[in-house]
């Protein structure tokens, strides 16, 4: 008995992966002949992320009534569960039919697996090299190859701030502080006004903050030399901003590593319990969400000391090499990079698009702020979010600064940093 | 010898299909999985050049590799404690006859039907490491806001969010699922105790406490043992319970091997990753391989 | 709790006499229930707080009250629960029973062979086949993943299945084992002697008695699979996996719903909290490993 019941299972394993073809060549795949259903991996499966990939696939609905979208979305805030979930199926040789990964150097590994395939002919095809700034591209291409599709730029060195919390403690909302030091000497008078001065949550949007601390303390430069080896980690300017770090985390909450993600941070700030959280400006989604307006219940300032500076992380689309439905991934690529796709996304996602010619009245007071600025700022690559460095780095990082919070020794941090950097930079 | 075959040869052949998936599901792919350790793959470039032990030598020598062992130490210490502790304190209440005891006995066991990731759902809240005397103090929930409630407000602590005894936190909620187990363990032991042993020991004037030491304490250590071995080498395989408590996997407080090995692993480093499944398999090795040839001996007996 | 991590089942025999009783045994018996009592209380507060989380609604949002009674009893949170689970219990459910069945018939017959059949080395045989419950998968984990790929099993629910069933052997077989040592070999003997071979004997003798040791394995497959996550988390997504995944992600969201994940928390338990309940007496009783008889 047995053994017909695991014949019966091997044979309908067999029969379902006859069912999925193999994955065609991209050249082959044309869009507008597409039907069946297209799996999409993300992890916008909550929040104010959900509200955006729900837009989009509005708009992909329109756009190809032939296809059916699979929302293979995983919860957990930067992806981390979804990347591991991913990184078995991938490896397991089960792609999905497209994934959400961030621009930058968390593709590298992907690409030098080869898992996906090169897309510089769909960008032309679908005229992307004009409509995407120069910037975004240089940070797309490797060897000269692009190979995802961005759906939408996010800042991530924003603070966000509650009106009345800072109002109470007798700080002007319209004014933030100039830089560190005086946004520092800010908290001070929140802490004595009673409430929680910054708001912060678990391992990784701790390293956020580290970032961003990072870029007010180094500026421009010398953060972007952290990760391609002109700054020396070593440096007595790295000490100070590690120590500008650890004078951060004395103002945030104690409970910050049991919050299940950004989400709670950021609510602390909602609900007046903590006047300030630096989080990327997803959190505008949720404000606007919660029915909360800019100006009145909260505020939003670049981080003290990195006025001018954009710090940008991407979301992107791939196409996986070998995806069941590569027609349908196609479609799914031209829609996000479409006019309508981009704006109907971003407008709810809380970000700004990635091309240069979507208008812009659509869009809300912070994103329309947003848009120009990152016209016209500095751009450097955010390291909690992949942009700046690869996984396996960041992991490292990551750990160090987890171990930080606790002991807050800052020779150790600084150590471990720099040495992790110099492997990595090998 | 044809008579030997014919004798035994259906038996194997019976049980062989079993024989094959073990060896390969188990067998083959702890081999292959220790090749994997000694190569340097280390992102998802492929890369497999042999590089023999140095990724154990280099995670022995890591400072955070041996934070994680320390916890996973301590986690068994106090895991096995409160699980031996409550289990024996339950079973010898219970194993005599009372009114109720199957009531008592289903309540004490009912924890281990429930998965961890269910069970870690309630523990994530009621380990929730606020108190009520900290900044933001306000929002104190789970086992912290009881204690403040009741009187107990200075027996607050952080729990699992601390560097050095947070993983004795994560013990917790597995003593609580674990100790019903180890106290059916100990009633099976008590109640395999013939009734004219102790009847003897009665009559030979034996006070209860020497009863105990030197007839029932001796009559229960093969269960003891027993409870040792399992709980010990559940405690070393720990990690659904970790996952469900503690929200980002990459938390230096609860790290221990098995939470590293998936964060590795997330992290595409599959060398560094399989390396670490290898030492937690000789961990459990050295714990349960001597019981097992232990057991093996006993029944040749 | 996978199937290695799920404790081999014990058997609780049936209780002595009760002994007479003295004043001092009076006082005694008092602080004997007082104690019990007190660990009932201690061992339902995390029931209780999953219970009344799962019906609060916003109102009882505030921390001060959190270890109080919902003051209006709000249903929202086992909506949610219900519409996130469900598509994954019906899953789960097609996993955990054909891999229960199948692995409960091969140790079956594993367990006979072993416990009767002598052949050279069968005792070696034995230990490395229980060694296998031991192990923590993490140290087969990746070469599994390209094994599964390489056999082709797609991921979800039929990994998991051809999983649950080759590392359930080990419990399968221990449990089945140890109940066949107490079969009288007088059976199996006159069955020998009618000239039945190995087949027939397990057929017509053993499988009819089995039912006890069927009745053990079952449940303990059942609640091992059903519980079971590091399998889940490697070869299943939200969309095809267990409720163990559905429900981390349930409860592990942006947005803190405490009163989903609780009620999550409880429908992901009832399947094994009814079987427990129902047959409590079969999920702790049923056969020892050997060691413990001493």
């Amino acid at each position: 008995m047995r053994r017909i019941a695991m014949l019966a299972s091997v044979a309908a394993a067999g029969l379902l992966l006859s069912a999925c073809g193999g994955g065609s060549a991209v050249e082959d795949a044309n869009p507008s002949e597409a039907s069946g259903s297209v799996g999409v991996f993300t992890w916008w499966a909550d929040g104010s992320e959900k509200v955006g990939l729900d837009a989009l696939v509005d708009i992909f609905s329109e756009q190809y009534p032939n296809l059916k979208f699979d929302n293979l979305a995983v919860a957990g805030g930067a992806g981390s569960q979804a990347k591991s979930v991913l990184a078995a199926n991938l490896k397991s040789g089960n792609p999905p039919d497209s994934f959400q990964a961030h621009a930058g150097a968390e593709l590298q590994d992907y690409i030098a697996a080869d898992q996906l395939e090169d897309l510089t002919s769909f960008y032309e095809e679908a005229k992307l090299n004009e409509a995407f700034p120069k910037d975004l591209l240089d940070r797309l291409t490797v060897d000269g190859k692009i190979y995802s599709v961005p759906s939408n730029i996010h800042r991530a060195n924003v603070v966000w701030a509650n009106v009345d919390v800072l109002k109470k403690a007798g700080l002007d909302p319209a004014k933030p502080a100039a830089d560190l030091d005086a946004w520092f000497a800010d908290m001070d008078k929140i802490k004595e006004s009673g409430a929680t001065p910054l708001a912060v949550a678990g391992t990784w949007t701790q390293v956020q903050l580290f970032e961003n601390i990072l870029l007010a303390s180094l500026g421009a430069e010398g953060y972007n030399g952290l990760w391609d080896g002109t700054t020396d980690w070593a440096s007595a300017d790295v000490t100070k901003a590690i120590e500008n770090y650890k004078k951060a985390l004395s103002y945030t909450n104690s409970d910050r590593d049991t919050l299940s993600d950004w989400g709670p941070a950021t609510q602390l700030v909602e609900d007046g319990a903590a006047a300030y959280n630096v989080m990327g400006d997803w959190a505008e989604a949720k404000f606007s969400q919660d029915g909360k307006k800019p100006g009145e219940d909260y505020v939003y300032f670049p981080t003290p000391g990195t006025d001018g500076v954009f710090d940008f992380l991407a979301d992107s689309f791939t196409l996986p090499k070998d995806a069941p439905n590569a027609d349908g991934s196609k479609a799914w690529l031209t829609t996000i990079s479409s006019v309508d796709g981009q704006q109907a996304f971003n407008a709810a996602k809380g970000s700004i698009p990635a091309r240069t010619d979507v208008p812009a009245d659509k869009f809300g007071e912070y994103q329309k702020s947003a848009i120009e600025d990152f016209s016209s700022d500095t751009i450097v690559s955010s390291l909690a979010h992949g942009a700046a460095v690869p996984v396996a780095w960041l992991n490292e990082l990551s750990t160090a600064v987890s171990k930080f919070g606790g002991p807050q020794d800052v020779a150790a941090l600084q150590d471990s940093a720099a040495s992790i950097a110099k492997k990595f930079q090998q | 010898m044809f008579k030997k075959v014919k004798t035994w040869g259906p038996a194997l052949a019976l049980i062989s299909p079993t024989l094959v998936l073990l060896a390969v599901f188990v067998y083959a792919l702890i081999a292959e999985n220790v090749r994997i350790s000694m190569t340097n793959q280390h992102t998802a470039r492929p890369s497999s050049d042999f590089v023999g032990m140095e990724n154990y030598f280099r995670l022995f020598g890591d400072a955070d590799f041996q934070h994680a062992l320390r916890n996973l130490l301590l986690l068994t210490v106090v895991f096995l404690a409160g699980t031996l502790v409550f289990g024996f304190l339950w079973a010898w209440i219970l194993e005599r006859p009372a009114f109720g005891e199957g009531f008592f006995r289903s309540v004490y066991l009912f924890p281990m039907a429930v998965s961890f990731i269910a069970s870690g759902v309630v523990w994530r809240w009621l380990l929730s490491s606020l108190q009520t005397d900290q900044s933001g103090g306000e929002r104190t929930t789970g086992l912290n806001r009881l204690l403040d409630s009741v009187g107990l407000g200075f027996l607050q602590n952080s729990w699992w969010s601390d560097p050095n005894w947070g993983i004795a936190a994560i013990a917790v909620p597995a003593i609580w699922q674990l100790s019903g187990y180890v106290m059916a363990l100990f009633l099976a032991g008590f109640r395999g105790i013939p009734e004219e042993l102790r009847e003897a020991a009665r009559i030979d004037g034996c006070s209860e406490w020497k009863l105990y030491r030197h007839v029932i304490f001796p009559q229960l250590s093969p269960v003891m043992l027993s409870a040792v071995i399992i709980i010990g080498h559940m405690s070393l395989k720990l990690f659904d319970l970790i996952r469900a408590i503690v929200p980002d996997a990459n938390t230096y407080d609860i790290q221990v091997p098995a939470t590293m090995m998936w964060v590795k692993y997330i992290g595409s480093d599959y060398a560094d990753s399989a390396a670490i499944g290898t030492i937690m398999l000789v961990l459990v090795a050295l714990v349960v391989v001597p019981y097992l040839i232990y057991t093996s001996r006993q029944e040749k007996r | 709790m996978t199937t290695a991590t799920v404790p081999p089942p014990v058997q609780v025999a049936t209780p002595r006499p009760p002994a007479p009783r003295t004043g001092r045994q009076k006082m005694n018996r008092t602080l004997k229930y007082a104690i019990l009592l007190l660990f009932v209380f201690v061992v339902l507060i995390p029931a209780y707080v999953l219970f009344i989380t799962s019906f609060k609604g916003p109102s009882d949002a505030d921390p001060s009250t959190a270890w109080l009674l919902p003051t209006t009893w709000e249903t929202a949170g086992w909506a949610k629960a219900w519409d996130t689970l469900a598509p994954a219990l019906g899953r789960t459910f097609a996993m955990v029973i054909p891999a229960s069945i199948i692995s409960a018939f091969l140790g079956s017959m594993n367990g006979f062979v072993l416990s009767r059949w002598r052949f050279p080395y069968a005792n070696v045989v034995f230990t490395l086949i229980l060694f296998g419950m031991f192990i923590p998968y993490q140290a087969v984990m990746i070469p599994l993943t390209q094994l599964m790929q390489g056999l082709g099993v797609p991921n979800g629910i039929p990994s998991l299945l051809v999983l649950h069933i080759v590392y359930g052997l080990p419990i399968c077989t221990l449990i089945f084992r140890n109940y066949y040592e107490s079969v009288p070999s007088e059976l199996i003997e006159a069955a020998r002697m009618d000239g039945a071979g190995l087949l027939r004997t397990y057929a017509s003798v053993i499988l009819p008695i089995s039912t006890p040791g069927f009745v053990v394995v079952l449940i303990w497959q059942f609640t091992s699979a059903w519980n079971d996550y590091l399998f889940a988390a490697f070869f299943s997504s939200g969309s095809n996996g267990p409720v163990t995944i559905a429900l981390s992600f349930l409860a592990g969201g942006q947005l803190t719903d405490y009163a989903a994940s609780m009620a999550g928390a409880l429908i992901a338990s009832l399947p094994t909290l009814l079987v427990y309940i129902i047959l409590g007496k079969y999920f702790v009783g049923g056969l020892m490993s050997g060691s413990v008889k001493g």
